[in-house]
């Protein structure tokens, strides 16, 4: 199908996207790779959509003494190649390479992806796992968000009237796992763990598993795979999709949950 | 033509300048405004790839960008990678392994190799296949498309 018609408004600045994007039915463009298809299905009829891949400053990866903070406007593509990511944060090198297709990647944004906040996404449930900080600016200042208290429904975030996402800050995690099944590589997950360890423990998080990605607290603290597994169950109530009922998806949710274990298990 | 905006943007190395609404995706702008309809329209959702061409010498889904946002980019479509003969060898070994059947996809599929022949390094055929995972071909089964794209990058 074709989009219906919109005004397009290029930002040139922040102070220019705020003053847009409080405007009437306004609606951001960043990549535009999700967002796009929604208007090509129409299935989102914006009034205005404000486009604010020129804002160059909000596309930069650097590392800072808390962790790595990753511009908002940052392509997957730009991820993937990055070295400071693959040393520091490997989840999100892991998880990348599961991201749709190389020419999406080449202009969808990580940015785009939490604000979208689609549950069968990767880097929300990277996020959750790392717990990582989102960080949102408005006209008047910038306001820090765990990735826990980001999440809040289908597509629903903390994200308030006249913000944006600017960045995003992920601590330095070495011992990191991110797998996922898929019918075709690149598709949206049929689910997907992002799994971590550090000094506190592991921290295990899925991805297409419900209406958010969800965080599994039960069988993060267990003292073995079998007692995870269990756990699970206490964590996990994934709805069943088109082709698989929500008993597959916890069957597969354990099968992942079993080799993200035996990896993080692994001496390194 | 209500929302419409002045463009300016080279494709195939020819710089033009047009009033373009905003709804209007670059694939359907290259197609319809400018006549070049080697890029193929299939899903329009960013599933199939037909549509795939270059945007700054990056491979993007044509249908998941909008022409008002190629301002000031240089695009380029099969047609210029073909006069320019820079698709010449992959066209050569798609016609020889019978890479295509009815060639709907073909287009995308040579520009998402093609991304694959420019970077120059070598690749298992898994690596080629993940490379064009974005790219539907519901004739051939892929095995020749693959044959065809390796022995291009000279491991054939």
């Amino acid at each position: 199908m074709k989009a219906p018609s919109f005004a397009y408004a290029r930002a040139k600045s922040l102070a220019e996207a705020f003053e847009l994007i409080e405007r009437p039915g306004a609606k951001v463009l960043a990549g535009g790779q999700s967002l796009i298809p929604s208007l090509n299905m129409r299935l989102a009829h914006p009034d205005l959509l404000v486009d604010i891949n020129g804002l160059r400053d909000l596309k930069a990866i650097e590392l800072r003494p808390a962790g790595l903070r990753v511009g908002a406007l940052a392509t997957h593509a730009q991820i993937e190649k990055s070295e400071l990511v693959a040393k520091h944060v490997p989840l999100l090198a892991q998880a990348v390479k599961h991201v749709a297709h190389p020419a999406i990647r080449n202009r969808g944004t990580i940015g785009g992806s939490l604000a979208l906040a689609d549950p069968a996404a990767e880097y929300p449930a990277c996020a959750l796992a790392l717990n990582a900080t989102i960080v949102l600016v408005n006209r008047r200042g910038e306001r820090r968000v765990s990735a826990e208290h980001f999440f809040k429904g289908l597509f629903d975030t903390d994200i308030r009237p006249g913000e944006l996402v600017a960045a995003v800050e992920f601590p330095k995690v070495e011992r990191s796992v991110f797998i996922e099944l898929a019918r075709r590589h690149g598709d949206y997950a049929i689910i997907g763990i992002a799994a971590i360890a550090d000094a506190s423990g592991k921290r295990i998080a899925f991805c297409g598993a419900g209406a958010t990605p969800v965080l599994a607290p039960n069988a993060s603290r267990a003292a073995s795979l079998d007692a995870a597994q269990k756990a699970l169950e206490k964590d996990l109530q994934p709805p069943a999709d088109l082709y698989h009922s929500s008993a597959t998806k916890m069957h597969l949710a354990k099968v992942l949950l079993s080799r993200a274990w035996n990896t993080l298990s692994k001496p390194h | 033509m209500e929302h419409a905006l002045e463009t300016t943007l080279t494709v195939n190395g020819q710089k033009l300048t047009r009033r373009i609404e905003p709804r209007q995706h670059l694939v359907d702008f290259l197609r319809e405004e400018l006549g070049l309809t080697g890029s193929h329209i299939g899903c329009e959702h960013g599933v199939c790839g037909a549509c795939t061409i270059r945007v700054n010498g990056e491979i993007v889904r044509g249908c998941l960008m909008l022409a008002v946002q190629a301002d000031g980019c240089s695009v380029e479509t099969i047609e210029g990678l073909t006069d320019s003969k820079e698709l010449a060898p992959l066209q050569k070994a798609f016609h020889e392994h019978n890479a295509l059947q009815c060639g709907f996809c073909t287009p995308g599929m040579l520009m998402a190799a093609q991304d694959l022949v420019r970077a120059g390094k070598r690749c298992t055929r898994d690596e080629i296949r993940e490379h064009i995972s974005g790219n539907y071909c519901r004739c051939t089964g892929y095995q020749s498309i693959v044959d065809a794209i390796e022995e291009t990058l000279g491991q054939g």
